[in-house]
């Protein structure tokens, strides 16, 4: 134990002086994830919107005005008919249109529940999701004001309830937004966990000390343990960090369970050591290390887990192939976790299928472990 | 200490190691000599358990290389041909790393690697990947030491070393002979082979000759001269020409020369005077360690 | 032709490192010139100077008539380089090597042809001159490797410990192509760490922490420190200073 815990100190050693090992584990899951989420996400200040109040009533106006005073909303425009929603929006410079059906105040204020609907420039899904977020938020809150406004005595109120809703326009699947969260997640796991174990396990084929530590009396599987214990526990805490990074600084919603979510993020991790130790199994040098990792797991989840294109719109064969990227379930998985709230009765069936992956690449690397070389 | 029987080994087509077999004694300092891809590399790595042997068997330190790999790797030590170290961990890192692995610290064996360690004392908080190639050398020596082997393997460890560096390293082999070590060492450098108790020379795979550095050279049976003149150029052509010659190389500031049976100083200064070479001096000598391999290589 | 190589207080600093510290001498046409030194002695840095790699910090040196400064593309159209690590493609044939370095050196395509033919005879090829460099052994590569650099016909060849692990006959074969070479007019400029090959060499020079420590012929060597052997000349110079 003693040994191992040597070798897990040496391996420290290694990363905390490489400053290009620093960056990759540090600066690149911060630049992807500023690069993704600011790219795509404006500042939401003064966004520009359109009212269409075909209601006249209190409450619209009320609420118009919540929106207008919270600083977030600056209105442009006022709309009188459904038909100019759609100019509008081509112009451009309307990020959301809040529609007040007719009767609104009519219906709020006698059945307790009324609708109200916002349409969103989705071909920036980012700002979208985030502009109607802001304003749900706002327009449910306005709930609890109201009671001020009713005269209804305390305790017989009826339950009073605004439905929000969203519809994006342009792209209404919302298909890649707030993928990259998630994509940026597995992709840093995947390349921290699977590319650095298997890079620095060959460098020691290359530098020869692999030579002089399997002729000590450290067995195998202390040694590629030792080298993927400090990587686990870097991948988890970038997993963490991004997750971090998202929640607060993104503004993603963490809807479900994180006590699930940091399960999950282990669980792939697990799958991604797994595939490096298997590519740490053929390949002697760091280039070739470099090289398969790029070609065997970066490519393919950039392009076929979802994370840029969505898998609905491959053709069928990519489709088919797709389910063999662990990234496209773990991207399922988060997604599922942050944004819906689902939980492990609907994620089953990605959990599983990441579990098997894991179990089965764990299985085949520990069998390609030899005590000698060649 | 160390018993090798019938040891063949291939990758594909090459034959790396054909059909080798020796004994070396407990305490000696044994050199297997030959150039680049001889196959001395690949016998190493089987003596040290890294290779399985095609056919053949082996035995270091009374244990068998293919059945009791482990309890054997307990016992030797082995320093590589390219001095594996971790760059970017300072000297004494590196050998408190080794000295862990192998279940020990540096304090425990202190003794045996003193006289080296001392050497690299001024420079333990550096990193390894900034030594020069001397101490480089040094360190790994040490770190292949830490856990007093009973068998030392040291595969080319003078490779690239500049000739200073070189010498002091087989000084430290000799000190450590005196700490009942057995070591096996390789090298290219046929002028190295004088510091082992007995070598072995080999080429393409096959043993050419066993024997004490002494004995190696007293198989050697044929004349041999060393020839010196002002045009060395010309004098090669000249006495490559030559009815007696048989092999004509150059050796350092003089050629060897070697004849057919009969030839004497005389014959071969009558030749180069006819050819107008100036300065002459023609000399019987004994044969080396480079006179007797070429030689052998020859016949094999 | 004036020196092959001429070179005064050339000088090179790392920052506060003096790799190569006022060396200064000159090699004429046609001589080998032995150069030696510890690892790290400065050897490479001086070499890489004068191939024009590297541009030195102070000092001036000449390489065939041009100057390392400014002319730096002359001197690479006249010089040769050979080194024991790389030299020639692995995965190209030696006849597929002839022809990428005869006309990366702007060789007529017919000339070419003959060159190629001329060098796979000499060293007799013939059998694998369509096979894989890589699968030659070790010594028909480096002779392979000496010839090319020679394809083009330079002035001035670097050679920098061409002959590192080869057996003895084959090192002696090595030598013999260079004393052919020198012997046509060529100039060698080469490194070793075997002390035998620097008797053959028509002057040594070695190099201690930067500097020219000696430089004269073997023989006026041997007398001036008082030892037998060049061996003996190297480890009174730089013994003591490896270490460091």
């Amino acid at each position: 134990m003693k040994r191992f815990f040597a070798f897990v100190m040496k391996e420290f050693y290694h990363i905390l002086r490489d400053r290009r090992t620093l960056l990759i584990l540090f600066g690149m899951p911060l630049a992807m994830v500023l690069l993704f989420g600011f790219a795509l996400t404006n500042e939401i200040k003064n966004a520009r919107i359109a009212v269409l109040d075909l209601d006249h009533g209190q409450h619209s106006r009320q609420i118009t005005d919540r929106l207008l005073s919270s600083g977030y909303f600056q209105l442009t425009k006022t709309l009188t008919a459904y038909r100019d929603v759609e100019a509008t929006f081509r112009q451009g410079n309307v990020k959301l249109v809040v529609v007040f059906p007719p009767n609104f105040t009519r219906n709020y204020a006698h059945d307790g529940t009324a609708q109200v609907q916002l349409l969103a420039d989705a071909s920036e899904q980012n700002t979208a999701i985030s502009l109607t977020n802001y304003a749900t938020n706002i327009i449910q809150t306005y709930r609890t004001g109201a009671p001020a406004t009713e005269q209804s005595p305390p305790g017989a109120q009826p339950p009073m309830q605004i439905t929000v809703q969203p519809r994006m326009v342009f792209n209404p699947e919302l298909a890649g937004a707030f993928v990259f969260v998630p994509g940026v997640m597995a992709m840093v796991l995947l390349l921290v966990s699977a590319l650095m174990t298997s890079v620095t396990i060959a460098r020691e084929k290359e530098t020869g000390t692999m030579e002089v530590l399997m002729v000590s009396p450290l067995s195998q599987i202390q040694i590629l343990f030792g080298k993927m214990l400090p990587y686990l526990l870097l991948s988890f805490l970038n997993g963490v960090m991004i997750i971090t990074l998202g929640v607060f600084l993104l503004n993603i919603p963490l809807n479900g369970s994180l006590g699930l979510l940091l399960s999950e993020t282990l669980l792939f991790i697990f799958v991604a050591l797994a595939i490096g130790l298997l590519i740490s199994a053929i390949a002697d040098t760091q280039l070739v290390a470099m090289f398969t990792s790029m070609l065997a797991m970066l490519l393919p989840t950039i392009f076929l887990s979802g994370f840029l294109f969505p898998i609905e719109s491959m053709p069928r064969v990519l489709q088919v192939i797709s389910n063999i990227i662990p990234a496209k379930h773990f991207i399922i998985i988060v997604k599922g976790i942050m944004i819906k709230g689902t939980g492990l009765n609907l994620l089953w069936k990605p959990t599983l299928i990441l579990f098997a992956m894991a179990t089965v690449l764990t299985i085949v690397s520990l069998r390609k472990l030899k005590p000698r070389l060649g | 200490m160390i018993h090798i029987q019938n040891i063949a080994k291939a990758f594909g087509e090459i034959h790396a190691v054909q059909d080798v077999s020796f004994d070396v004694a407990r305490g000696e300092l044994f050199g297997l000599i030959g150039p680049d891809g001889a196959g001395k590399t690949t016998l190493f790595k089987i003596l040290v358990t890294l290779l399985l042997p095609d056919s053949g068997s082996a035995t270091v330190a009374g244990r068998d290389v293919v059945q009791d790999f482990r309890a054997l790797r307990q016992m030797v030590g082995y320093m590589p041909g390219r001095f594996s170290l971790y760059p970017d961990l300072s000297v004494e890192e590196n050998l408190a790393f080794f000295a862990t692995v192998f279940g020990t610290t540096i304090q425990e064996n202190y003794e045996l690697i003193r006289d080296i360690y001392v050497q690299l004392e001024p420079f333990k908080n550096r990193r390894a990947g900034a030594l020069s190639g001397g101490m480089k050398q040094k360190l790994a020596l040490c770190c292949a030491l830490i856990h007093k082997p009973d068998v030392l393997f040291l595969d080319e460890p003078t490779t690239g070393v500049d000739a200073v560096s070189r010498k002091e390293f087989w000084e430290m082999l000799q000190s450590l002979k005196k700490h009942g070590l057995t070591i096996l060492v390789s090298t290219p450098y046929m002028d190295e082979a004088g510091q082992c108790d007995r070598i072995a020379l080999m080429q393409n795979g096959q043993i050419l000759a066993i024997d004490t550095p002494t004995g190696v050279e007293n198989r050697f049976a044929k004349p041999l001269f060393a020839v010196r003149a002002t045009n060395i150029y010309r004098l090669i052509q000249d006495l490559r020409q030559a009815p007696f010659t048989i092999t004509c190389y150059a050796f350092g500031e003089f050629l060897h020369l070697t004849t057919q049976d009969g030839v004497s100083t005389g014959t071969i200064d009558t030749y180069l005077t006819e050819r107008h070479h100036k300065q002459l001096e023609i000399k019987p000598i004994r044969a080396g360690i480079e006179d007797s391999f070429m030689d052998l290589m020859q016949h094999a | 032709m004036r020196n092959a190589v001429t070179t005064n207080k050339l000088t090179k600093r790392f920052g506060d490192f003096v790799a190569t510290d006022a060396i200064t001498f000159t090699v004429a046409p046609g001589e080998i010139f032995g150069f030696l030194g510890a690892n790290g002695a400065g050897k490479t840095t001086a070499m890489r100077m004068l191939c024009g790699l590297l541009k030195p910090t102070s000092g001036t040196a000449t390489v065939a008539g041009f100057d390392v400064y400014t002319q730096s593309e002359q001197i690479k159209q006249v010089i040769g380089y050979m080194s024991q690590r790389f030299s020639l493609y692995d995965d190209l044939t030696p006849r597929e090597n002839i022809r990428f370095y005869g006309g990366i050196y702007g060789l007529k395509r017919a000339d070419l042809k003959a060159k190629a033919n001329a060098i796979i005879e000499e060293l007799e090829l013939g059998s694998v001159a369509d096979k894989l460099t890589g699968s030659l052994p070790l010594g028909w590569k480096q002779r392979l490797a000496f010839s090319v650099a020679l394809i083009h016909e330079p002035k001035v060849v670097f050679l920098d410990e061409p002959t590192g692990g080869v057996d003895p006959i084959t090192r002696r074969h090595f030598w013999d192509m260079i004393y052919a070479a020198a012997h046509r007019g060529t100039t060698i400029f080469v490194t070793t760490h075997y002390m035998d090959e620097a008797e053959y060499c028509d002057r040594v020079s070695i190099m201690v922490d930067g500097q020219i420590k000696a430089l004269d012929t073997p023989g006026a060597l041997k007398k001036q420190f008082g030892v037998d052997s060049m061996d003996g000349v190297f480890q009174i110079l730089a013994r003591g200073t490896s270490t460091k």
